[in-house]
C-alpha cells in the first residue's frame, strides 16, 4: 500500500492528523513526524525514519505544514531509498484525503498525491 | 596542494573553530533572531556545529570530502528548522565537490555548489533578506579572486569574507520575503539578519584557521585592485 507520512513543527498536530486520517477506515500506514524531542520544529532524520517506517516497498506520500517542513521534507526524500513525494496540499485536508485515496485497492503513488493535492480547492465558506 | 594528513587537520579545527565562534555568538545570534525569527538560530547553530566538531575529531582515516560530508550530516540531524538542511544539507551537499581534495580549484567548485544549494532549497534569490545576501557576494568575490586575479586562495578568503561583511550590513535595511521574519512585512526593515550574520562569523573563522595554513594577504577588502578589461570569457560560466 502507499504509506503516508504527516509533517508538522508540533508533534501533536502531526499525530493527531494522523489520528484524523485513521478514522477514514483505511489500513495504509500512516506515521507522524514533529520536532526533535518534543520541541517546535522540524527534523530531516525524523522525517526520514517516518518515511522508512511508512514504505512497503510502493511508496509515500508526505504532507507538510510550512516553511522548514517543506525543506526538511525535501532533504529526506533526498536522502532515503524510498519514493517518496511530498503533497503540494494543506496537511490536515489533504493527509485526510490521500488516506481515503490509499485505502482503496487500486491506489497508485500518483493517485493518492493527486487525491491530496485535490485539497487545496477546499473552501471554507 | 598541501597532503591529507593537513587538509584532514584544517577541516577538524575549522569545525572546532566554527563552533566555539556560535557558543561565544549564541546570545548574540539569538537577539537577532528574537527580533524577527523565532529566537532559536543561536543556540541551534551552536549545537549543531559542537556536535560535528565532535564528529570529525577522531576521524583519522576519512578522506577530505568525506569529513566535511560527515559535517553537513552531522548538522542535519542536529540542528532542527529551516538551518539544518539550509547549511548541513548544503554543507553534505557541496561535499561532492571535494573528491580531489581541498585545492583553490576545488575550494572555488565547493562555494559555488553551496550557494546554489541554499538558493535552491530555500527558494530565496538576491535580496530577500537571507544568507544568500552574505553568500553571493563571498561567493562572486572568492571566485573572481582566484580564477581572473590569481590571488592565493588566503587573500581570496580574506576578500570574500569582507564581501560577506557588507552582504550583513544589506540585509539591515531590507524587508524580509523568507521564513518568519516575511511575516513581519514591512516591521522586519531595520533588523540584521541572524542567518546571513552567522554565515559571515563562519567564514571569519574559516579565514582564521586557513591562516594558520596558507600564505597569503589578510589585509584586504573586496574592492578589486584592477580595472576589468572588455573580454567577459575569462571566468568559467558553468
Amino acid at each position: 500500500m502507499i504509506g503516508l507520512v504527516v509533517v508538522s513543527h508540533s508533534q501533536k498536530a502531526a499525530d493527531g492528523i494522523c489520528e484524523l486520517a485513521a478514522e477514514m477506515g483505511g489500513e495504509a500506514p500512516l506515521e507522524a513526524a514533529g520536532g526533535d524531542d518534543g520541541e517546535i520544529g522540524t527534523n530531516a532524520d525524523l522525517i526520514g525514519e517516518a518515511i522508512a517506517a511508512a514504505d512497503d516497498g510502493e511508496g509515500v506520500v508526505v504532507l507538510v505544514d510550512l516553511g522548514s517542513a517543506v525543506m526538511n521534507a525535501e532533504l529526506a526524500i533526498e536522502i532515503t531509498d524510498a519514493n517518496a513525494r511530498i503533497a503540494d496540499a494543506p496537511v490536515l485536508e489533504g493527509a485526510l484525503n490521500a488516506a481515503v485515496e490509499a485505502a482503496s485497492t487500486k491506489s497508485t503513488l500518483e493517485s493518492v498525491l493527486e487525491k491530496a493535492e485535490d485539497a487545496r480547492e477546499y473552501r471554507k465558506r | 596542494m598541501a597532503d591529507e594528513a593537513t587538509q584532514r587537520a584544517a577541516i577538524v579545527a575549522a569545525a572546532r573553530a566554527v563552533a566555539d565562534r556560535l557558543e561565544a555568538e549564541k546570545s548574540h545570534l539569538t537577539d537577532l533572531d528574537s527580533a524577527i525569527g523565532d529566537a532559536d538560530h543561536g543556540s541551534n547553530l551552536a549545537r549543531g556545529f559542537r556536535a560535528a566538531a565532535d564528529a570529525v575529531e577522531d576521524e583519522e582515516e576519512s578522506s577530505p570530502q568525506e569529513l566535511v560530508k560527515k559535517i553537513g550530516v552531522t548538522l542535519i540531524s542536529k540542528v532542527g528548522g529551516a538551518a539544518g538542511p539550509l547549511y548541513g544539507g548544503s554543507i553534505m551537499s557541496a561535499s561532492q565537490t571535494l573528491e580531489d581534495g581541498l585545492t583553490a580549484e576545488t575550494s572555488v567548485d565547493f562555494a559555488e555548489a553551496y550557494l546554489e544549494k541554499v538558493k535552491d532549497r530555500g527558494g530565496a534569490q538576491l535580496g530577500a533578506k537571507t544568507m544568500v545576501d552574505a553568500l553571493t557576494p563571498a561567493v562572486h568575490t572568492y571566485k573572481k579572486s582566484i580564477e581572473v586575479d590569481e590571488l592565493p586562495p588566503l587573500t581570496a578568503l580574506a576578500k570574500a569574507t569582507a564581501a560577506a561583511e557588507r552582504g550583513v550590513e544589506f540585509t539591515v535595511p531590507l524587508r524580509a520575503q523568507k521564513g518568519r521574519a516575511s511575516f513581519l512585512g514591512w516591521r522586519s526593515v531595520g533588523h540584521q539578519d541572524p542567518g546571513a550574520t552567522s554565515t559571515w562569523f563562519i567564514m571569519q573563522e574559516l579565514l582564521d584557521v586557513a591562516d594558520d595554513y596558507l600564505e597569503g594577504d589578510t589585509d584586504v577588502d573586496a574592492r578589486s585592485p584592477t580595472i576589468p578589461d572588455e573580454t567577459p570569457d575569462e571566468v568559467d560560466e558553468s
